[in-house]
């Protein structure tokens, strides 16, 4: 076993209809003791490869820091002061830096096959995390209110129309794609990116491929 | 499916290793580096278009693109779903898509021209034309429209140079949209609807997807769907690389020329999504890390300990 999942906490046991001891014992049960903030890890940890998953997470954090600052100054502020454009510069090279590090994550970890041991949902839940990752960032690109904006929105909006989400999802209306940029995508990047990292912590790394514990 | 006997990670020997630490050096340097990529290479800023930059730089295609506006002939004006129902939209093989969603943003493309200029133009020409306009039948005014239009490309779209012909009011109200464009008063007629703050643009921006004037710009910095512009920004900025495979699909036949190119490549797209997600559950596809083995390179020191062993 790798997890306690499933299994009933003391408070669930001493009692099971309280809504507050399940919860707690939910929670309690996500990573196994002692392996949310491990100080060691397996032998095998010792590559290069492994840094590129803190490496994407941590500019995710300069992501939306850059983005928060930008939303201080409002819409309009990145084309009229060189501090503005210069956090837009940063929030740009951030997100590039970000894609960059998570494509060589997902292919390190398909090389690894990283979905053995049960790591499933963690593989799934970082694909759909990168997939997110590209809409959230072209929401982006359409709140830039450029010249870039109109002519990405005029395009995009016939792949869109002709799959039908553009009749709900307007990339021709700047108000709702940066609503969408900054308040509804971000919460569910956020959102997955914490499910993800829970789910390496449950698992742990996953080990070499063969490996044999005898051996 | 053949069982898996991977072993529990936490059964294994361990080292030490600092977490937080690696975190941390990992947040400086990616601070560094996107501070220093931003001081070195900026980020691309070309001012959006205005109506009255188009009216001024090519007023030629505003006054076509008004009268194709009226003719029922620009692209907007003939799409379908979700603006109209004057088109059948694509079609993802046999499922319009496109169709099911239904009209959920009515735009009727002669309303880009008469609205504004009702509301905004004191031309006293103009004011006459709308009359006009308003007291004609459809087929009328569709024939005035069509006729016009169809002089134009004639002669490169240069009202000056149209031949004498009977197309009633739309001359002038081609002509009065481009005099309304130039005071700089087009877009918030467009995007206002009567709103005070009005954010949304979608009727400003089809009527300027509607012109030449906006592709030829963004052509002439290779923006264009088939120069892999939908993963590229204007000047040297890197874009979107991460939409290369999504753009590759413009590029080759038989997405090229195909008629339903943005319901097929998204059709592709959401399919090859579905199977990098699934992966885990395929078989074949899963076993590639072993028949190609790559992870001998990452797990190298362990392999060569174990053999030791």
């Amino acid at each position: 076993m790798t997890t306690r999942a499933g299994e009933l906490s003391p408070d669930e046991k001493k009692d099971p209809k309280n809504w507050t001891n399940r919860l707690r014992g939910r929670l309690e049960g996500l990573v196994p003791p002692g392996q949310a903030l491990p100080d060691r890890q397996p032998v095998y940890v010792a590559s290069w490869i492994y840094v590129f998953g803190v490496l994407t997470l941590t500019s995710l954090v300069v992501v939306i820091a850059s983005g928060c600052v930008l939303s201080l100054g409002g819409v309009e502020w990145w084309h009229v002061t060189s501090l503005g454009h210069y956090t837009n510069s940063v929030h740009l090279w951030s997100v590039e830096l970000t894609f960059g590090f998570m494509v060589i994550h997902l292919w390190g970890k398909f090389w690894m096959a990283a979905w053995r041991g049960k790591r499933a949902m963690t593989w799934m839940s970082g694909v759909l995390l990168f997939a997110i990752s590209i809409g959230t960032s072209f929401t982006g690109f359409l709140s830039q209110s450029n010249f870039d904006s109109q002519w990405i929105a005029g395009q995009a909006k016939d792949g869109l129309n002709s799959v039908g989400i553009g009749a709900f999802f307007n990339v021709l209306n700047p108000g709702q794609m940066l609503l969408y940029h900054v308040v509804i995508l971000p919460l569910v990047v956020g959102l997955l990116t914490l499910i993800h990292i829970i789910l390496v912590r449950r698992h742990g790394v996953v080990p070499p491929l063969d490996a044999d514990l005898e051996g | 499916m053949s069982r898996d006997r991977t072993p529990d990670s936490h059964d294994f020997p361990t080292r030490p290793y600092d977490l937080v630490k690696e975190f941390v050096i990992a947040l400086i340097v990616v601070l560094v580096l996107s501070a220093g990529l931003a001081a070195i290479f900026s980020s691309p800023d070309t001012k959006a278009v205005t109506m009255s930059g188009w009216a001024k730089a090519n007023p030629n295609d505003l006054a076509a693109t008004a009268a194709g506006e009226l003719a029922g002939t620009t692209t907007s004006a003939g799409y379908g779903a979700p603006y109209n129902t004057n088109g059948d939209g694509q079609k993802l093989g046999p499922l319009p898509l496109q169709k099911w969603a239904g009209v959920r943003l009515p735009v009727n493309s002669a309303d880009l021209v008469l609205g504004p200029l009702s509301n905004a133009s004191d031309i006293p020409a103009v004011t006459a034309a709308l009359a006009t306009w308003k007291t004609a039948t459809p087929e009328q005014q569709t024939k005035w429209a069509t006729a016009y239009t169809d002089a134009l490309g004639k002669v490169d779209n240069d009202p000056a140079k149209v031949a004498t012909g009977d197309y009633g009011p739309v001359p002038a109200l081609s002509t009065g949209l481009v005099a309304l464009a130039k005071t700089g008063g087009l877009e918030g007629e467009l995007t206002s609807s009567g709103n005070f703050y009005g954010g949304d643009k979608t009727r400003s921006l089809l009527l300027l997807s509607d012109g030449a004037y906006l592709e030829d710009l963004a052509r002439a910095q290779n923006l264009g769907g088939d120069q892999w512009g939908m993963m590229n920004e204007a000047g040297n900025s890197p874009g979107q690389p991460w939409m290369w495979l999504y753009t590759l699909w413009y590029q080759i036949e038989p997405f090229k020329s195909s008629d339903n190119a943005d319901a097929q490549v998204w059709g592709i797209m959401m399919f090859l999504t579905l199977l990098l997600i699934l992966l885990p559950f395929i078989p074949g596809l899963r076993s590639i890390p072993r028949w190609i083995p790559i992870h001998r390179l990452v797990w190298r020191n362990y392999y060569r300990r174990a053999k030791r062993a």
